[in-house]
């Protein structure tokens, strides 16, 4: 059957992968192509690359990073941010990806996104749908970079972006970006069952637990963050791992094997016993050419 | 010496992921958006990503349609066709109407039903079964699931079936009639097992040289 999705989310600021913390406070990480070159390695099912800014200096998509990270990219790629007309998606599958996220145009341009559907299928049009809780407490669809409140229902809003051909949700909330206290389970609840499309889950992932949720109680095809995989070692392997024993069904695809491991409440690896380190120490592992 | 791979351009698809794969196994690749373009490849890919009907449109109006078909039926050169690329060897597909494909292998492209707990588009990685190994799935390993991103399926007689995979319903992974060869999924983007794919398909290539 099909597997889950597990999705890095690289968020592209001034031609730098940041850290993003509530959608407004950025720590640099360093130049794209090696964040992907790492993570297309690692065991991912698939990369999503946002620019966050492009929009609101009205830049064009940047092409030239979006060829430059592909070259060596054998996992899909959605890249998202700046794209308005078929002529922008055009080029940034031609730069190398394999879908496109919009956003800020579902509100300005449905008809666009519904002509980019038609074009270039459903499957290659991602709807990026940020929500914020609203001043009158009840949550609301933001537009473009998660400052801009629209009053939108997100469930509501979910089915039109499905309507107007969009082949996948990337959900992400805006209170939850970069806290760590794990998905708004809620929300994702609510969206994944609004529409037939699939959800991808994001914002507020700290423990590898958080993954597990989403998909287990959320119901979300495909579960994504960005600071986590960031500055924890093995972290998108281990993540596969905690989903693996959690039952979820999930791609493995890695000489790392995670039998008899077990982890502790920070979802890090249990250290290994002496012997079975020294039974390990000069294991040799072939490199395949293919 | 490195095959000389010609990839389709009839202005859909996702051309430069293919081509960076192949380059990644030492092809040498161009694009073809003209009859001329084609002519000298060791191989074809066909690849495509988008609507089936706009798909034929495209083909026809770059004048590929009519070339291509006699250099994969008279002349016999492989083809392999990812995604779209298979659907469009098919005789016709239901998508947004009735259209007819370029015929190459009996078949009908028809929209996948949606069972209780299945989505659409079926997007993801899935594990497939292989039914026939030679050539095109000589090399994999491991858990064998690869990455799919399609709203419909190849219906079509068991024979030019290589390989299946589940989705509530049987959904045709990949097919083979001689040297025209198609995967529903996408090999340039499975990775390592999708990589291994590709090699095997180069090196029936290779071989079947003459």
């Amino acid at each position: 059957m099909l597997k889950k999705r597990l999705i890095p989310c690289l968020v592209l600021r001034d031609n730098l992968i940041v850290q993003s913390i509530g959608f407004g406070t950025y720590l640099p990480i360093g130049r794209a192509e090696i964040a992907v070159e790492f993570v297309a390695n690692w065991d991912v099912d698939e990369i999503f690359l946002v620019d966050i800014t492009a929009t609101r200096e009205g830049r064009p998509p940047n092409t030239s990073i979006v060829s430059s990270v592909s070259r060596d990219c054998f996992v899909p790629l959605t890249y998202g941010g700046g794209i308005r007309t078929l002529e922008h998606v055009r080029s940034v599958l031609e730069a190398g990806a394999d879908k496109v996220s919009v956003n800020t145009a579902c509100f300005t341009d449905p008809a666009f996104v519904s002509k980019a559907s038609k074009a270039f299928g459903v499957q290659c049009i991602v709807a990026s749908v940020d929500v914020k809780s609203g001043s009158k407490g009840r949550p609301e669809v933001m537009q473009g970079d998660g400052h801009k409140a629209t009053g939108k229902d997100p469930a509501e809003w979910a089915r039109q972006v499905e309507d107007m051909g969009a082949g996948e949700i990337f959900l992400n909330s805006v209170d939850r970006d970069g806290t760590k206290k794990g998905y708004d389970i809620e929300l994702v609840q609510e969206i994944a069952s609004a529409v037939k499309i699939p959800v991808i889950a994001c914002g507020g992932v700290g423990k590898l637990q958080d993954f597990v949720d989403g998909i287990l109680l959320g119901g979300a095809s495909a579960v994504s963050a960005a600071n986590i995989f960031q500055y924890t070692e093995h972290s998108t392997i281990l993540a596969k791992a905690k989903l693996k024993t959690a039952g979820v069904d999930i791609r493995l695809n890695t000489a790392a094997k995670y039998d008899n491991v077990g982890f502790d409440e920070h979802g890090r690896l249990l250290k290994r016993g002496q012997d079975d380190l020294e039974s390990i120490w000069f294991e040799k592992h072939q490199l395949e050419e293919i | 010496m490195a095959q000389r791979i010609c990839v389709v351009d009839y202005g859909m698809g996702n051309l430069r992921s293919v081509e960076n794969a192949l380059r990644f196994l030492g092809c040498r690749t161009r694009l073809a958006a003209s009859p001329e373009g084609l002519k000298g490849a060791d191989a074809y890919v066909l690849p495509g990503v988008g609507a089936f009907g706009e798909a034929m449109e495209n083909l026809a109006r770059r004048g590929l349609r009519g070339p291509l078909s006699g250099l994969v039926i008279k002349e016999k050169v492989p083809i392999l066709g990812i995604c779209l690329g298979m659907q469009l060897v098919a005789e016709s597909s239901d998508e947004n109407g009735n259209h007819k494909g370029l015929g190459w292998v009996q078949g009908h492209v028809r929209k996948i039903p949606v069972g209780k707990t299945t989505r659409l588009p079926h997007i993801g990685w899935n594990n497939v079964e292989i039914s026939k190994t030679d050539p095109l799935y000589q090399k994999v390993k491991g858990d064998l699931n690869f990455y799919f991103v399609h709203s419909y399926r190849f219906e079509c007689d068991d024979e030019y079936v290589s390989a299946t995979c589940e989705y509530d319903v049987p959904i045709t992974a990949s097919i083979q009639k001689g040297h025209i060869f198609a995967t529903q999924f996408h090999p340039e983007k499975s990775q390592e097992n999708g990589l291994r794919v590709l090699r095997s398909f180069v090196d029936y290539v290779q071989n079947s040289r003459h």
